[in-house]
């Protein structure tokens, strides 16, 4: 399947990477080529095949459900590129 | 002692112990070797006062006995770690100034031990890259060059500034991580060893992630012997990673007994591939006849699905990777583009992600947005899931019939120049990953040993296969290779 222009604008804005329209023609067709890699799988049969969901079957760890961490706000703010009283701060977002 | 910077991890230990010398004298060799090697690129960033400070604290430890197999040993870290209070940027800009302020479980394993940390190694930006030039730092630079030449060559990729600073000697060992050869091959590259551990074996806690269920860390050292030295004190079972497994962990460099007798050694026919350089034929051959004379059976295997493993790889780790490459946003860590008036959150996002994210990273991020986008998941996604059950049965067959270790080459060539694969397709750069990538979707492990010089003078390396957990048989698979490989070619000091 190959990917045209507005199926890469649809793609890059699902992605939020807002590329540029000029590039959007080359980005298409890089991204088809390397789809078009990818229709080799169709070759292959895999009726009754499990998809893998993990290399070793085994069921994920439960632990009892209690806070174990936190308090620790100072730490999870120290690196936001904008932060106020002790929030991230971002752009407006409702008008 | 002069050469200090160019010990084993074994041989200084030894001689830390005997009290020949002192890890303070090993750092300072280190450091002085890495201020001599911005040419190579290979580190980051350097932690000198932190590495004085974590070697006077390790001579202490040694003083008083009872000192761990890797206290005082100077060590470079990939920049993927999480390493508390030093900037760590995954050689991203959108991770621009990043300093965790936390530490990755394996770093923290190292230094529990008494390891002492160098700086953070250059890398491919998120891992992705077999060549090192996608890194925001620009690409590290193999210190082996060809016969006559001073074209620069890549260290291969993604944990290319790792092994750089092995092979120059600008540490005594590294950590590096694998995705789909990201260890493996920059070894290969640089005459080095890196061996990927059973996925499971080593936490990924505090490694920034690209696809989580491909991403395993492991040593890159000098010696087989180091590589075990160095992956007993990585891994570890742990509760912050729900992936680490609780399988027991043996004595990996206790397995090292040279003895192979009766082992039986596979060589897939369908890695023979259309094209193969001789001389990677010849390597391989000459490996398996070695192999031979040690006692073990040499047999043919098939891997059938062997050709889908890179299509596979590349639906499966660009999905993961669109997925958790979602957090960087421009809120909580890292790069924010500077807003224009008027702009609401959402451009925000978009164009902190589209001046953040390199070329290669948004090219993965996109594909993988898309294969997970409905009406394709199952067509791509779901496919690839399945045909990845295929390939692991591929080698659960090959090991239920007897099968202890699987040899292959390590790449399909040589190091190749800086800038060469600029012009080509995508494509053709991941073909580098082709002997490597079905180990990761099977989550066995690898490794890769140097095997000899090819007739531009630059390393070859070969790769050795092993049944799940038993990284210690493989080791020692790896071991009596090479001892009869004898490589102990250096590269001559240019930079």
């Amino acid at each position: 399947m190959s990917i045209d222009k507005d199926t890469a604008a649809k793609v890059a804005n699902l992605a939020r990477i807002s590329i540029p329209d000029k590039e959007l023609k080359n980005v298409a067709k890089e991204l088809s080529n390397i789809i078009g890699f990818m229709e080799q799988l169709n070759e292959v049969n895999v009726d009754n095949v499990d998809p893998m969901t993990s290399v070793t079957p085994t069921m994920l760890k439960k632990r009892t459900d209690i806070v174990n961490d936190g308090n620790q706000q100072s730490e999870v703010l120290s690196n936001a590129p904008d932060t106020r009283e002790g929030f991230f701060a971002v752009p407006k977002v409702v008008e | 002692m002069s050469e200090l910077k160019a010990l084993t991890i074994s041989q200084a230990r030894e001689g830390l112990r005997k009290k020949e010398f002192t890890s303070l004298e090993i750092t300072k060799d280190c450091l002085e070797s890495i201020s001599g090697s911005d040419k190579l690129n290979a580190f980051s960033t350097v932690t000198a006062e932190k590495a004085i400070e974590q070697a006077e604290e390790s001579d202490k430890r040694i003083l008083k006995g009872d000192a761990p197999s890797l206290c005082g040993i100077p060590l470079g870290v990939k920049d993927l770690f999480c390493t508390k209070g030093v900037k760590t940027q995954a050689a991203s800009k959108i991770l621009q100034n990043f300093e965790p302020e936390y530490e990755s479980t394996v770093t923290q394993n190292l230094w529990n031990d008494g390891a002492v940390m160098l700086g953070k190694l250059n890398m491919d930006e998120f891992a992705m890259g077999s060549s090192n030039e996608t890194s925001v730092y620009g690409p590290a630079i193999n210190p082996w060059r060809a016969h006559n030449s001073e074209t620069p060559l890549t260290p291969g990729g993604s944990s290319g500034g790792s092994a750089a600073a092995v092979a120059a000697d600008l540490c005594l060992a590294a950590i590096g991580t694998d995705t789909g050869g990201s260890i493996r091959q920059p070894a290969a590259f640089t005459g080095t060893v890196g061996i990927k551990p059973t996925y499971g074996r080593v936490s990924r806690w505090g490694v920034v992630a690209f696809a989580s269920s491909l991403d395993q860390a492991g040593p890159m050292t000098k010696s087989v012997q180091d590589a075990s030295i160095l992956l007993q004190t990585m891994a570890s079972h742990d509760l912050k990673d729900s992936t680490s497994s609780d399988e027991s962990i043996p004595n990996f460099e206790a397995a090292l007994d040279n003895n192979i007798k009766g082992k039986k050694i596979g060589l897939p026919r369908e890695y023979r591939m259309e094209g193969m350089s001789d001389e990677i034929d010849k390597i391989w051959s000459q490996g398996a006849e070695m192999l031979k004379d040690a006692g073990a059976i040499v047999v043919d295997i098939n891997l059938p699905h062997t050709k889908y493993a890179l299509p596979v790889y590349y639906v499966l780790a660009p999905a993961e990777a669109s997925s958790n490459l979602a957090r960087y946003d421009g809120v909580r860590y890292g790069f924010r583009a500077i807003s224009k008036s008027g702009e609401g959150i959402q451009e925000m996002y978009s164009r902190t992600r589209f001046e953040g994210f390199g070329k290669e990273v948004q090219r993965r991020v996109m594909i993988g947005t898309y294969v997970l986008s409905a009406g394709f998941y199952d067509a791509y996604y779901r496919k690839a899931q399945r045909v990845r059950t295929l390939i692991k049965q591929d080698f659960d067959n090959v090991f239920s019939d007897g099968v202890d270790a699987i040899l292959t080459p390590a790449t399909p060539s040589e190091a190749f120049s800086i800038g060469e694969m600029a012009d080509k397709n995508p494509i053709e750069m991941y073909l580098n990953d082709i002997f490597t990538v079905t180990v990761n979707l099977a989550g066995l492990p690898g490794i890769a040993i140097p095997a000899g010089l090819s007739k531009n003078g630059l390393p070859l390396g070969l790769q050795l296969i092993g049944r799940p957990w038993e990284e210690g048989n493989l080791l020692n698979t790896a071991f009596v290779l090479e001892n009869a490989l004898q490589f102990s070619a250096k590269p001559k000091k240019w930079w």
